[in-house]
């Protein structure tokens, strides 16, 4: 039985848990970008837009993130020779980023898309009576008021990428925690419950501070109807 | 949701205690999962089934063809339950992940793990083992057009080799190689092969049986092992802690086995086609002491 002492002395699970930090740092701006052009996409006046951003939200939606991230490895790197560096860590770390972006995007867009919901009906048409084209009353009236309803999913959606950003291993990026945590079963198989413990309480720590400040954000940033 | 329903502003004594109890409550959870391992009586594999823990998806060793197992860890496994009194019907084979195969004993899942199993001292402090029943060495596989470039860890410096995530393997590659040396860490040796035959990488390297058996698997000789290993893994079989009379039962079986000439036919079958032949040093093992393996790396 080796200590929680002596695991957290001999591995780098700060460095591990960093990892994921800029795992999911990098994701939640590519898919808040990438989201709100789906959310676009989904409410113009456009069919055929319509129809791609709810095929392409559907499908990545339904998508194991997992599948994702090995087709990504083997089929865009390995078989098409498809890369972002030579510099095979770069390279990873910006595969499980275009994995974990466009997998949370699809998330991303159906948070926002149910803030639209919360919405009136008149708000548009009182955009549209002032004379504000689609792009206009989207992103001057109903876009501002449909995030500050949608920050309880969006949060939810934040939490489940900080999560899910271990499954970037299945993309080879090997100094994240999952990686770290099979590492360190590997070599000290007499103290599995420790290793456990560690990863455990490390996220824990991480994202109930996440589920804290969502919940208080929602209510501050609630439009008052 | 359970985060969504606590506000900031009501997280009071209450709340803040509550947190402290969750914690609490799993720090005994995992106490009492510690405690149960903790049996003194020798175990002995008793009932009308024996349970053996195996990898699923080493081609070569031990493979699952829906049902139907195959490999040289699966004719180890026949080999000795049959000498325990078991019938290959009686068998049961359950998947042991390499991370989970203590945990699996420990709470008896499985009677015994024969899974590309190398017996350390850390892992002798929680399981017995058996054996060795075999001794293998860490190595490269390559392609065959390779073969007069790389010829060993040295050769690699500047080139890409695949390791699957979290082994052993893959620590010596990061600890010794050349530091020129780039590491992708997959899954599975499966997709390490796939990484290799396009040339995503130029080296994949783990223990020479296993590599072996992947060119074998792959058919048309395309792969082929370097053959200068540089570490020592020897392959026990685990069994709970404390089964002083079952080790022995087990290690009677592997000397028959050796002696009878069926070790080396099953050997052979594995890994036909490949031309591998395992370290003449080390193999097949005579003595069954469960020595530790030595991973002191010598290029």
């Amino acid at each position: 039985m080796r200590s929680i002492g002596y695991l957290l002395t001999h591995y780098d699970v700060l460095g591990a848990f960093g990892v994921n930090l800029q795992l999911t740092a990098w994701s939640v701006l590519f898919s808040l970008v990438l989201g709100i052009i789906l959310v676009l996409l989904r409410i113009c006046p456009v069919r055929s837009l319509r129809l791609f951003a709810t095929g392409f939200v559907n499908l990545f939606q339904n998508l194991p993130l997992t599948i994702v991230m090995v087709f990504l490895l083997l089929g865009a790197f390995v078989q098409l020779r498809f890369q972002f560096s030579s510099n095979f860590s770069t390279n990873f770390f910006w595969f499980a980023v275009t994995g974990l972006s466009l997998y949370t995007s699809a998330f991303v867009c159906e948070s926002i898309r149910s803030g639209i919901n919360t919405v009136p009906l008149g708000q548009a048409e009182a955009a549209r009576s002032l004379g504000l084209g689609f792009f206009q009353s989207a992103t001057l009236v109903i876009l501002p008021q449909a995030v500050r309803g949608s920050v309880a999913p969006l949060g939810n959606t934040l939490i489940a990428l900080l999560k899910n950003s271990t499954v970037a291993s299945a993309a080879a990026v090997s100094t994240e925690t999952s990686s770290l945590m099979n590492t360190m079963i590997q070599y000290n198989a007499s103290s599995i419950v420790s290793v456990f413990l560690i990863f455990a309480l490390g996220y824990v720590i991480l994202i109930i501070p996440i589920g804290l400040l969502t919940t208080w954000l929602s209510n501050k940033l609630a439009v008052r109807r | 949701m359970p985060f969504q329903s606590v506000s900031l502003r009501s997280l009071g004594r209450s709340a803040r205690r509550r947190i402290v109890s969750a914690v609490l409550a799993l720090v005994c959870v995992a106490g009492s999962v510690m405690a149960s391992a903790c049996g003194n009586e020798d175990v002995q594999v008793t009932g009308p089934r024996i349970r053996i823990g195996v990898k699923f998806d080493q081609p070569g060793l031990s493979v699952d063809n829906g049902g139907q197992f195959s490999g040289f860890d699966i004719d180890v496994a026949r080999y000795v339950a049959n000498k325990l009194g078991y019938s290959p019907s009686q068998i049961q084979f359950k998947e042991a992940p390499s991370a989970q195969r203590e945990a699996l004993l420990q709470n008896g899942s499985v009677n015994m793990v024969i899974g590309t199993y190398s017996i350390t001292q850390d892992r002798k402090s929680v399981v017995d083992f058996a054996g060795p029943y075999f001794v293998a060495g860490q190595d490269l596989l390559i392609r065959r057009s390779d073969r007069s470039k790389i010829t060993g860890p040295r050769s690699l410096a500047g080139r890409k080799v695949c390791s699957v995530s979290g082994s052993t393997s893959a620590t010596t590659v990061k600890k010794y190689f050349p530091r020129s040396v780039q590491l992708m860490e997959l899954s599975g040796y499966a997709e390490c092969v796939t990484a290799l035959v396009s040339g995503a990488v130029d080296a994949v390297t783990t223990d020479d049986i296993i590599l072996a058996t992947l060119a074998s698997a792959k058919g048309d000789h395309s792969l082929m092992v370097v053959g200068h290993p540089f570490t020592k893994e020897t392959y026990g079989i685990g069994v709970r802690k404390d089964s002083p009379h079952l080790v022995a039962k087990i290690n009677e079986a592997l000397r028959e086995m050796i002696a009878s000439g069926e070790w080396k036919r099953d050997l052979d079958a594995a890994t036909k086609g490949t031309g591998f032949t395992p370290n003449k040093k080390w193999n097949p093992p005579t003595r069954m002491d469960a020595a530790v393996s030595d991973e002191r790396v010598r290029f």
